[in-house]
């Protein structure tokens, strides 16, 4: 690769583009400063040509290493925030680290490896680091109970969809996202805001939703994105009503139409899009026209460098945005013969729109039967007064297992009202769902968990 | 309400969501002249666990499946608190 073709984070901070910012709670940070100064003490050369672990608690200073490090290390690899400790040692074997940037580097000193370098704040002036390769993205998949998986991306992958879309139109972006930066989705607007010529406004664990959303108000946020899971709970507390965004998208989850038609409702002035993408397959396509799931048509063609086929009921997906491979020593192929990614996500044809209907990986057996749980959950979702819900097998000594469905009711909803609600949604479900998929007992329940990567828990699935 | 009026009428709500016409409820109706099948008699278990706090069929290893509506009912009353 010569080296004009290499194009690196910084390289989109150009002091034309003034005024940009990177927010927590606690700090504001400007993004053209960081072609000044360094989170790093000035110490980002160090990290040329090796496999650097970003492991730093917080996202602000995660955000200005990952601009400092690209272009200058071989590989980085991001830690989310809920990665067990444990899975470390198996983690840094196979992504080869050789160098650990951190925010507690004390922790690190016994580690093995040579070289940990402390990301502190404030910032201090510093000379840039020049681009000198295509670094190499690793994140790690989410969901699943052993050692993640270690999935390998470029630059150009991740950006792909963005740079595809062109610079917004109208005044600069301010975006923010619900989710880490370090998880796909995250990274997705961390990516959208600094490429596209935007601020960010980041989330922070703990923070009560009222005061993330006084947050976004007192920072203009114009643009933000989540999982259906993470705007429920949104809708749910109410706060949503001194919210004024220009832009609301939805990922990581099947965005079902209740969901679509609460964000609407609630935000009438703005756009409401759900986007596909995964950690393995990329950003595969947005869909904007308020309904769920998408248009059969685009599967078959090439639209815009990506390509859709389903093969057994599942998505796959070819295109340049995918990550190029697995990380590790018994990483298994990332792609098939052809280079198509399987999802694992499961569609169904209704009509002229393709529908999720759940993980492959997430069927419930309901007396030999093969059930989605999502597919319930659409359904019940679809009742004016629910808010959310989860749908789980129940051990059954009949049938082996049964379904039962959690339910959060709409705020101030009359407990009087229960029994007629119960029985309006068991309507419903036994006119749109085969009788072994209708709910056998619903419970209303005050919270359901969902997992550090915003999506529903499913301990049971 | 008694552990029979609570069974009783767990079967009848049962029976309405299925679209099951029941014969009139007596001790001697075999459980299969009721109409429900194993689906039915799945959510009517687990409705009464959570309702009376107790699965007598799952508990007791040796318990064999009732064969009429009374023996069924004992199967709840039996269970000790």
């Amino acid at each position: 690769m010569s080296p004009r073709e290499i194009f690196a984070l910084r390289d989109y901070l150009g002091p034309e583009k003034k005024g940009r910012t990177l927010s927590d709670p606690r700090h504001v940070v400007s993004l053209t400063d960081i072609l000044s100064l360094s989170c790093l003490g000035g110490r980002a050369r160090e990290l040329s040509g090796r496999n650097v672990l970003l492991a730093i608690s917080d996202q602000l200073r995660s955000g200005i290493a990952m601009i400092e490090i690209d272009g200058v290390a071989r590989r980085m690899l991001l830690c989310p925030p809920d990665l067990n400790p444990a899975h470390l040692k198996a983690l840094i074997e196979d992504a080869g680290i050789d160098a650990v940037v951190t925010d507690t580097p004390e922790a690190w000193t016994d580690c093995g490896i040579a070289l940990v370098i402390a990301a502190q704040l404030p910032l201090v002036p510093a000379e840039v680091a020049p681009s000198e390769r295509a670094t190499e993205w690793l994140m790690l998949t989410s969901g699943t109970s052993g050692v993640p998986k270690i999935v390998g991306h470029t630059l150009e992958g991740l950006s792909g969809a963005i740079v595809a879309e062109g610079p917004s139109r109208g005044p600069a972006p301010v975006w923010a996202t619900f989710y880490d930066i370090r998880r796909y989705g995250g990274l997705q607007i961390f990516l959208r805001a600094v490429i596209g010529g935007g601020s960010l406004v980041l989330s922070e664990p703990g923070e009560a939703l009222a005061d993330h959303v006084a947050r976004l108000n007192a920072r203009g946020v114009t643009h933000i994105s989540g999982t259906p899971s993470h705007w429920r709970k949104l809708l749910m507390s109410g706060a949503a009503a001194q919210f004024d965004p220009r832009y609301v998208r939805l990922s990581g989850e099947i965005a079902d139409q209740a969901v679509l038609d609460g964000l609407k409702a609630a935000f009438p002035d703005a756009s409401v899009g759900h986007a596909y993408a995964s950690t393995e397959a990329g950003v595969g396509f947005a869909v904007n026209d308020g309904l769920e799931g998408f248009p059969a048509g685009m599967i078959g063609q090439n639209r815009n460098g990506v390509e859709m086929k389903i093969v057994d009921g599942s998505l796959r997906i070819r295109s340049r945005r995918t990550a190029h491979a697995y990380i590790g020593r018994n990483a298994a192929p990332l792609t098939d013969a052809d280079g198509f990614v399987d999802t694992g996500d499961m569609v169904e044809l209704r009509g002229d729109r393709y529908h999720f209907v759940g993980r492959r990986g997430g069927i419930i057996n309901i007396g030999g039967l093969k059930v989605h749980p999502e597919e319930i959950e659409a359904v019940i979702n679809r009742h004016a007064d629910v808010r959310m819900s989860r749908a789980k097998s129940r051990r059954s000594p009949i049938t082996g297992g049964i379904v039962v469905a959690d339910v959060i009711l709409a705020d101030g909803t009359d407990a009087a009202r229960e029994k007629e609600i119960r029985d309006q949604i068991m309507t419903q479900c036994r006119a749109q769902l085969a009788s072994h998929k209708v709910p056998a007992v619903i419970r209303f329940v005050p919270t359901l968990d969902v997992t550090p990567a915003g999506k529903l828990a499913r301990t049971d699935a | 309400m008694s552990v029979r009026a609570k069974i009783l009428t767990a079967i009848q709500q049962i029976a309405k969501e299925q679209q099951v016409t029941l014969p009139p409820l007596t001790d001697d109706l075999s459980l299969h002249e009721t109409g429900f099948d194993s689906l039915a008699f799945a959510i009517l278990v687990a409705r009464l666990e959570d309702d009376l706090g107790s699965d007598p069929f799952t508990i007791s290893e040796d318990a064999a499946f009732p064969h009429t509506v009374g023996d069924f009912v004992r199967a709840y009353e039996n269970v000790p608190a």
